[in-house]
């Protein structure tokens, strides 16, 4: 219906509407909440009362359940998680009371690990559902297993090119990632992916674990290669249909398991949120009680760890209200249950950068064994398993999170200089170890091509149809990893070798089979060398102070002298344009045809350009011919006693012969002012510098003139779009002005200067 | 000997010449300049059932005991074939076993044959619940 204001007719929305259905964020959607379709993510009438019944040493009863009428998920539980020494205690205690327990710094993590033994998985969601999203944040960051965090990456790319796999997977290393997993657009280059990566893997330092996600028969047949180091593709489900629907049973999988484990391989599983859901077997359960199903289904099967927290299912799940707090609250069960976790943060859960930020925080803030389970270290359009919540486009944003929070999350900040070197020397030794092998001989072109590239978009190398012969070569003739470090050896790769012999000799002693297993600096840690010890604050993980500039040494940082050597390349060239001569202390005028320009200490002495890039001799000029046009005469002092702009002004003001008076920092922040009036009630304030033009700036010297005339011109106005002005220049500000201050004299008499322009070149 | 724990953890820096891979070759002597000697095969690189062992007694010792089952289980599977623990696994998965006998006469295998009397239960018992959940039927 549209509304008429007197004659004239309105449209029929309010145009903020349209302007925010332009926003990235109106391309997510969201769900309502509906538990009988199983879109609820803590609330369901079908979830079942937590309980148990035990009867003649045997669980006769869990979660409202008889024993003769449990699922394959029930009977797995009952007969392989719940520990019966401690079931009775712990289901007999109040869910408030569990609940404030693990949020309590007094209650050890070994106490509220016991109890978790004898809980069943109705009684896990039932007390993590109590805590609101920042205590779940803080019980995560206390019940995590090992102490120190990680994170993993994704390194993949559009064309299952080994080159370029391996330059990324080098520079995966080199950006700190615990773990690298990679995958391919054609399942048949599953081989060449898995050489390469290694390969790439084992450039600058060794220690990175390395995994290639692919069918699971041939995924434990590369492990047994030796070319990867551990898995997480062993997925469950939280009921019996989306298992077996899946293709597995818990029996299978707890055998997969034990099969991982007899070659080796670490591995941890995978399950999530949404994923029965996505399935079609939600049983109207709530997402919560289904994946605290799973987690004790993992705990049984005796794997060290897991990959949760919705992973491919995140993204349904953070379409339902409260979704982003239930992929917290099972990642919290997860370690509740002493299970290494992989906090999921990989599938991308919305287009909203502002969501994307506030989902990594908490995790960020109480770190997690890997906090991402795929961080995309390569842009987003060659992340083989879809775009992860951060890629490549937004590296660097996670690693200013890292500084702005002083939180650890694991990443390391590159310096520009090392990256090309890098690349150049990954792809120098895979295509060795391709030649070497008769695999593939790339050429000059393709190399190049790829050292550069940001992406597979740019390259000139392999295409998915010329990786497969190569691939195929790799698991026809046997090749393994042996193969592999003979040939960077006598390639000349000798560092490379002895890198990638140290990862598959992490096998033979199991000691990285054990929970929460990562290298650094050459050293297995895990939660049995390196447990979680929080207390209370000054216990736990901290950053040592290395860690902590590591970590804070970002790209591009501003200080005092760096701000002080820009300056003085302009100061050579400002010279050849202007003369400032100081010919004694100023006077009072007494022409009421003066406009009196006071200039700040550093103004031309130190600084020589505004924070918009203009030249102080640009913006003198246009102030004073705009004064001039006036027929009145610019007199300019610089003031010695302040900085301020407002003082600035009104110091010039009350030297001026007119009472007006214009005020100026070499930054370009500028005022009028008029003797008569209070120290910051000005005329006229150029506040935004940053976007303040020349053209600004001689209409400042033609109203300066009018209101010298007696005029009352309109006040000219810097158009702003909203910009964050004090992100942008503040820094470089701060620093600018404490050059200003640092010339400032207490009780200084201001100086006249007589201005000489001079026709310099440009 | 005592039982491993925590304190013998990790073993490659406890004990680095008491771990040896699956031919005997001590963990130790697996070095660039022997595997460029053509000293070292795939199998030095392989675990030992002897090692899982030692790690599932410094997992018990650390809590875990549903981890150190499992470590169990692995070292029963350390010297079963590839193609037979594959081919346990597929049969494990819904609906390949067309019967409980199926399933009990693998068991009978890796009890007898391969002395894993873990995963001979742990088989034995996935057919007792897949009979009852009716898991028997062919799949389409």
């Amino acid at each position: 219906m549209t509304e008429n204001v007197g004659d004239v007719a309105l449209p029929n929305r309010w145009r903020r509407f349209a302007e925010w259905d332009a926003r990235p964020l109106r391309l997510d959607k969201f769900a309502r909440e509906d538990a009988a379709h199983g879109f609820s993510a803590f609330r369901s009438p079908a979830d079942p009362k937590p309980g148990i019944g035990i009867a003649a040493g045997k669980i006769a009863a869990m979660d409202g359940v008889l024993a003769h009428d449990f699922d394959m998920i029930d009977a797995f539980i009952a007969r392989h998680h719940l520990d019966l020494s401690v079931a009775e205690e712990a289901m007999a205690m109040d869910s408030g009371l569990l609940a404030r327990m693990l949020v309590d710094m007094n209650v050890p993590r070994t106490e509220l690990v016991r109890l978790s033994r004898g809980c069943t998985p109705a009684k896990l969601a039932d007390v993590v559902s109590r805590l609101n999203a920042l205590e779940i944040a803080f019980a995560y960051s206390k019940m995590r297993a090992r102490k120190t965090p990680g994170n993993q990456a994704h390194v993949t790319n559009a064309k299952d090119d080994p080159l370029q796999l391996a330059a990324d997977a080098a520079i995966a290393v080199a950006y700190g990632f615990d773990e690298v997993e990679t995958t391919m657009r054609v399942s048949r280059n599953a081989w060449s992916n898995a050489v390469a990566c290694a390969v790439g893997a084992a450039v600058g330092r060794w220690g990175v674990l390395f995994q290639c996600s692919s069918e699971e028969a041939e995924e434990l047949r590369i492990g047994m290669a030796g070319f990867t180091s551990y898995a997480e593709t062993v997925s469950v489900y939280g009921t019996e249909k989306s298992f077996t629907d899946g293709d597995d049973t818990p029996w299978s999988k707890g055998f997969l398991t034990a099969a991982y484990a007899s070659r080796g391989i670490k591995m941890r599983c995978t399950s999530g949120a949404g994923s029965e859901l996505l399935m079609g077997f939600h049983e109207a359960k709530t997402l919560l009680y289904l994946e605290a199903r799973c987690l004790c289904l993992q705990r049984g099967m005796g794997v060290q760890g897991t990959q949760n927290g919705g992973i491919d299912g995140a993204p349904l799940t953070a379409t339902v209200p409260g979704g982003v707090r239930e992929l917290m609250a099972e990642n919290l069960i997860a370690v509740w249950l002493d299970l290494e976790c992989a906090s999921g943060n990989d599938a991308r859960t919305s287009e909203s950068e502002i969501r994307v930020g506030a989902k990594i925080l908490p995790y960020l803030i109480a770190g997690s064994d890997l906090i991402c389970s795929g961080f995309g270290s390569i842009p987003a359009y060659d992340n083989s398993f879809n775009p992860s919540l951060f890629n490549a486009e937004e590296m660097e944003d996670y690693l200013v999170l890292q500084r702005d929070f002083e939180a650890d999350g694991g990443l390391t900040p590159l310096a520009e200089h090392k990256a090309l070197d890098l690349r150049t020397r990954a792809v120098a030794a895979i295509s060795a170890v391709l030649e070497e092998l008769g695999l593939a001989t790339p050429t000059a072109d393709m190399k190049a091509s790829v050292i550069v590239a940001s992406g597979s978009a740019e390259t000139r190398s392999f295409t998915p149809g010329e990786v497969a012969p190569i691939s195929d070569a790799i698991k026809e003739r046997d090749i393994t990893v042996i193969d592999v470090i003979k040939a960077l050896a006598k390639r000349g790769f000798a560092e490379e070798a002895e890198n990638l012999l140290n990862v598959v000799k992490l096998r033979v002693s199991g000691d990285y089979l054990q929970t929460s297993a990562m290298v650094r600096q050459g050293r297995v840690i895990s939660a049995i060398n390196d447990p979680n010890d929080y207390s209370g604050p000054g216990s736990g993980y901290a950053m040592t102070e290395k860690r902590r500039h590591q970590v804070n040494d970002i790209r591009d940082q501003l200080d005092q002298g760096e701000v002080l050597r820009s300056e003085a390349q302009f100061e050579k060239a400002e010279a050849r344009r202007i003369a400032y001569h100081a010919t004694g202390s100023a006077m009072v005028g007494v022409a009421g045809d003066e406009v009196v320009i006071g200039i700040s200490p550093a103004f031309g002495v130190k600084l020589f350009q505004t924070t918009a890039g203009h030249k102080l001799s640009d913006v003198l000029r246009v102030l004073v011919d705009a004064i001039a046009a006036r027929g009145l005469r610019a007199r300019v002092v610089r003031l010695r006693h302040t900085a301020d702009t407002s003082f600035l002004g009104l110091s010039a003001a009350r030297l001026s012969g007119s009472g007006i008076g214009i005020g100026i920092q070499a930054k370009g922040t500028a005022v009028i002012h008029a003797a008569v009036r209070l120290p910051h009630n000005n005329l006229e304030l150029f506040s935004n510098a940053p976007i303040t033009k020349l053209e600004h700036y001689a209409g400042l010297g033609r109203n300066a003139a009018a209101y010298a005339l007696g005029e009352a011109p309109e006040p000219v106005i810097v158009p702003t779009r909203g910009e964050a002005m004090g992100s942008r220049y503040h820094a470089r500000v701060a620093m600018i002005y404490a050059i200003e201050t640092g010339l400032i004299e207490e009780g200084a008499a201001p100086h006249e200067i007589d201005l000489t322009f001079m026709a310099a070149p440009r | 000997m005592s039982k491993l724990g925590v304190q013998d953890y990790p073993l490659a820096e406890t004990r680095p010449g008491a771990i040896r891979g699956k031919r005997g070759m001590a963990l130790q002597d697996i070095t660039l300049a022997s595997v460029l000697a053509g000293e070292v095969t795939m199998a030095d690189l392989q675990i030992t059932a002897k090692a899982l062992h030692d790690q599932a007694e410094i997992a018990g010792d650390a809590g875990r005991a549903t981890l150190a089952l499992n470590f169990a289980r692995a070292a029963e599977l350390v010297d079963v074939p590839q193609e037979l623990v594959m081919s346990t696994y597929e049969l494990l998965r819904p609906g390949r076993a067309q019967c409980k006998q199926e399933l009990h006469d693998r068991a009978a295998l890796f009890r007898q044959q391969y002395s894993a009397p873990l995963i001979a239960d742990f088989i034995v018992e996935a057919a007792d619940i897949y009979d009852r959940r009716g898991l028997f039927t062919y799949r389409f």
